[in-house]
């Protein structure tokens, strides 16, 4: 059974703008979902009419088995964790975790059992008296997801709740929210522009451009068989190659450079993707690459280069000399990505 | 060789900023030194740099003495006349700002802009211009020589909920999601979170709002002629009028009313010096 | 309004009731009586009134008081401003620079404010009393006799040092606190671009404050304009006679004093559109600051 179901939802500011264009899918039980795509994609928005903090200006959201488009924020069975983490400044841990609780009018005594629950779980112990100001960022995160937590709700929303951290916290949050969500075993939909968290945290991803969703699918699917252009060069670091060819006689081609079979029914300009790592340098392949610079990772190299005088990157591992000029390699044909040049849409 | 150039303008600095002080203190000081001498003196001699023991005398004088028909505008009683119009003053102003503020920034409100401009015209015009009109309306409805009368006039500007709206609105506004999320209602969000998150800012406001009102004198002295009604400001002319009447001009109790006058707020913006600064500077944004 | 509002339809209009209510009464109908009685002519016992249309604007602009009250406003305001603000402004920048102390000077250079204007005229009284006032006796060594509330001068010149003592705290106050908020990196990038301390100053930090100085300038004006009735009052112990008198202290004796309410209707709103220009002014003013910042 579903969990969550979105048919059809639309968000159209009364200046005539489309934020969202209309969205439809469905979410299972105990499903971690992440809506990735650029600032002012209309991630937030789609995430923020789940909340019911935005009107829904067409179509149907389900929560469960209820149709919530009308229902308070505060009676959908959901929880948040902000980007600003949002905790109430002039409360101790403590009282910001159980707000929500005191305001459902549940017992004293039964929230404090819950805040204790949620606080062990988060390692919040030692700081249940303090003020939010108290805090490092880390820990108020966890407050954030303790808030979240004492709940039960049927829904985890998560709006780019790392994005206040630094690379190393974010890193380690990362995977306890993951961590928790699993064994917690709720229904989750996490916003993020970050395309690694995308990647790392997510059952499904959504990918959104522009108030339209590009490709919803599993991590896997989306980084090797994107959709679109923009799913392939917004995902994976760095993205994508796309290189402006043609299909003449069935082969996908760049000026004289076959490169591999393509679909039948195709033919005229295209679009060919290759992710840098299924580029391989390979003294006997077909590929003539010009490099003009290497980038030192440690664990592996980059090199960028042009290949028929269009930009070109590939990922080496260390063990492989490096440096720049001429360079000869191959790659897989099944690693081939193929997009129509018009639509930018995978053929 | 540097050093004693730098000190030169060191000293220079401390020199002008004590004739800035004395400039300031000199005046007040000079009220407290005749208060503590005998009328006598200071009617021959005026201020002059020995200090007297006739402080608690004229203090005593000040607080009980009276002048006029009724026998009613004692310091005392002024000063509990000052007292009501600064705090009704300033608690009226902050309730009724933070409730427009709060109307205006967190609701969605079909006539908001109109309320909005409504409220926003009246900073453009000071009591003062609209003085008489004001008073004709207030004595028509029989509020002259009434607290009321003397305050609710005064409220009528939107300082305190220009000022509150501006630091709504500087609230991030996760803040009101998170708690819509958590179950509260605008009530609960008033009163939870919004007026516990402005503290600051209400005292700030108070502060403000209690030494605007304590020192209001034009209207006052319109609004009230029963001397039961005078605060200390609007005494002033009752003081300036004891120095020129009498044979031996009170000068001990004139300025012991005023040192009066002006103690309680003084004493306010300087204990609570941060507080009013933020308030008073950010008041402009 | 926040985009998560709360869509409650009356708890907004009961929240803005009361204030509206105030407003309406006290400042929409005074405002619109003062308006419409301009153009009213009331006889001396308030029995009657005739409408004369703009008789009352042209019997002012003809009126040799009115014109000696105007042009005397504008000087004293002038003046007020300038002064206040000049000598706040030296304050505060070395309020600013001193270490030593810093805490004491603000102290003592800000808690002014809090005194009322009345009570400032009353000093202003002792200090220019005319057998022993300290400052009287100084300007007598000067050779100036000084004679407040005889000499029309001599009391303008009281009433200029009173207003100005008076003012200087709020100047001192909003022109350090621009100060502070003049970041540490742009000053220090300022040490080393330039040797010479009032080089810093004139290029550096005065047109860094500039904004928080026009801002003032308006406020000062308006201050002179309205706040310094009771410092006015006091000098001239509640009897103008022919001494200086501003634009508002004429409205408040022409009206309350001498019953002319058509005339001093249309002093009153002749004042508010000099106002309304002024705040608008200010308001564009402290737009454009928000842009800046």
């Amino acid at each position: 059974m579903a969990q969550v179901t979105l048919s059809g939802i639309t968000k159209t500011y009364p200046n005539g703008v489309t934020a969202v264009h209309p969205a439809s899918f469905s979410i299972p039980h105990g499903e971690f979902i992440v809506l990735v795509g650029p600032s002012g994609c209309g991630k937030s928005t789609m995430l923020r009419m789940i909340a019911g903090l935005e009107d829904i200006s067409a179509g149907d959201l389900h929560i469960g088995a209820r149709l919530v488009n009308h229902i308070d924020p505060a009676d959908r069975d959901i929880a948040m964790v902000f980007q600003n983490y949002a905790l109430y400044p002039h409360m101790s841990v403590r009282k910001n975790i159980g707000y929500g609780l005191k305001n459902r009018k549940i017992p004293q005594a039964q929230i404090d059992q819950k805040v204790a629950e949620a606080s062990a779980l988060l390692n919040l112990d030692d700081y249940l008296d303090r003020k939010p100001s108290q805090l490092s960022g880390g820990q108020r995160q966890r407050v954030a997801m303790g808030r979240a937590i004492v709940r039960d709700p049927a829904l985890f929303l998560f709006d780019e709740p790392l994005s206040n951290l630094d690379a190393k916290l974010r890193n380690q949050m990362r995977i306890e929210i993951k961590a928790l969500q699993r064994r917690l075993g709720v229904t989750s939909v996490y916003v993020t522009h970050d395309q690694v968290e995308a990647m790392t945290m997510a059952d499904r991803i959504i990918v959104m451009n522009e108030g339209r969703i590009e490709q919803i699918g599993s991590p896997s699917e989306i980084y090797h068989s994107p959709a679109t252009t923009f799913v392939a060069s917004f995902m994976g670091a760095p993205p994508m190659n796309l290189l402006h060819g043609e299909i003449l006689n069935g082969m996908a081609q760049i000026g004289d450079l076959r490169l591999a079979a393509a679909p039948k029914a195709a033919s005229g300009a295209v679009v060919i993707g290759l992710r840098p790592e299924d580029i391989t340098p390979d003294a006997a392949g077909p590929l003539m690459l010009d490099i003009a610079l290497v980038e030192e990772l440690g664990a592996h190299r980059l090199l960028h280069g042009s290949l028929l005088g269009q930009p070109i990157s590939l990922h080496v591992s260390k063990d492989i000399a490096a440096s720049t000029g001429p360079l000869r390699a191959s790659f897989k044909p099944e690693t081939l990505s193929l997009f129509a040049a018009d639509t930018g849409v995978r053929l | 060789m540097q050093k004693p150039r730098l000190r030169l303008s060191t000293v220079l600095d401390h020199v002008i900023l004590i004739i800035g002080s004395l400039f300031m203190m000199l005046p007040v000081l000079m009220l407290l030194q005749m208060t503590s001498m005998p009328d006598l003196v200071n009617m021959k001699n005026g201020p002059g740099l020995s200090f007297g023991s006739q402080l608690d005398d004229n203090f005593l004088k000040a607080m009980l003495k009276a002048d006029g028909f009724a026998g009613a505008n004692t310091g005392l009683n002024m000063l509990w006349n000052s007292l009501i119009l600064g705090f009704g003053f300033a608690i009226g102003k902050i309730v009724l700002g933070m409730m427009a503020a709060y109307a205006i920034v967190y609701f969605r409100l079909r006539f908001a802009s109109f309320a909005f401009w409504m409220i926003f015209t009246t900073l453009l015009l000071p009591l003062e211009v609209r003085i008489l009109p004001s008073y004709e309306i207030v004595q028509k409805l029989g509020m002259l020589n009434t607290y009321q009368g003397l305050i609710v006039p005064l409220i009528a500007s939107a300082t305190a909920t220009f000022f509150f709206r501006q630091y709504f609105r500087s609230i991030p506004e996760e803040l009101v999601e998170a708690a819509r999320i958590d179950g509260a209602g605008p009530v609960k969000f008033f009163f939870d979170i919004l007026v516990p998150l402005s503290r600051t800012m209400v005292a700030a406001m108070f502060i403000i709002m209690f030494v605007y009102g304590w020192n209001q004198y034009l209207w006052p002295t319109m609004i009230t002629t029963d001397e039961g009604m005078f605060t200390l400001v609007r005494g002033i002319k009752q003081i300036t009028q004891m120095l020129e009447g009498n044979q031996i001009p009170e000068y001990g109790r004139a300025n012991m009313l005023a040192l009066i006058a002006i103690l309680p707020p003084v004493l306010i913006v300087v204990f609570f010096q941060s507080w009013f600064v933020k308030g008073l500077t950010e008041s402009d944004k | 309004m926040k985009r998560a509002a709360f869509t409650n339809r009356w708890l907004p209009i009961l929240l803005l009731l009361p204030q509206m209510a105030i407003i309406v009464v006290f400042f929409y109908w005074p405002a619109w009586h003062a308006l419409t009685s301009s153009f009213y002519l009331q006889d001396p016992f308030g029995f009657s009134e005739t409408f004369v249309g703009f008789a009352n604007y042209t019997s002012l602009w003809k009126s040799a008081p009115y014109a000696r009250a105007a042009s005397f406003t504008v000087v004293f305001s002038l003046l007020v401003t300038f002064l206040s603000l000049a000598i706040a402004l030296l304050l505060a920048v070395k309020a600013d620079k001193v270490i030593k102390g810093a805490k004491a000077y603000r102290t003592a250079l800000m808690w002014v404010y809090a005194v009322a204007p009345p009570v400032a005229g009353v000093m202003g009284i002792i200090l220019f009393n005319q057998s022993w006032g300290p400052l009287t006796r100084f300007l007598t060594m000067l050779g100036w006799d000084f004679k407040l509330g005889v000499n029309y001068y001599d009391t303008a010149f009281a009433m200029v040092l009173v207003s100005v003592w008076k003012q200087i705290p709020v100047n001192f106050i909003f022109f350090l606190s621009g100060l502070q908020s003049i970041p540490k990196s742009v000053r220090e990038a300022a040490l080393i671009d330039n040797r010479s301390a009032s080089g810093r100053f004139w290029d550096i930090t005065f047109p860094l404050l500039a904004p928080t100085g026009f801002f003032l300038l308006i406020t000062n004006i308006t201050y002179s304009l309205f706040d310094t009735f009771g410092v006015i009052d006091t000098l001239v112990k509640g009897e103008p006679g022919n001494n200086p008198m501003t634009l508002v202290y004429k409205v408040y004796v022409d009206g309350f004093r001498g019953n002319d309410m058509g005339g001093s209707s249309a002093q009153s709103v002749i004042l508010m559109v000099l106002v309304l220009a002024m705040t608008i002014a200010q308001f564009r003013l402290v737009e454009r600051r928000i842009h800046y910042t």
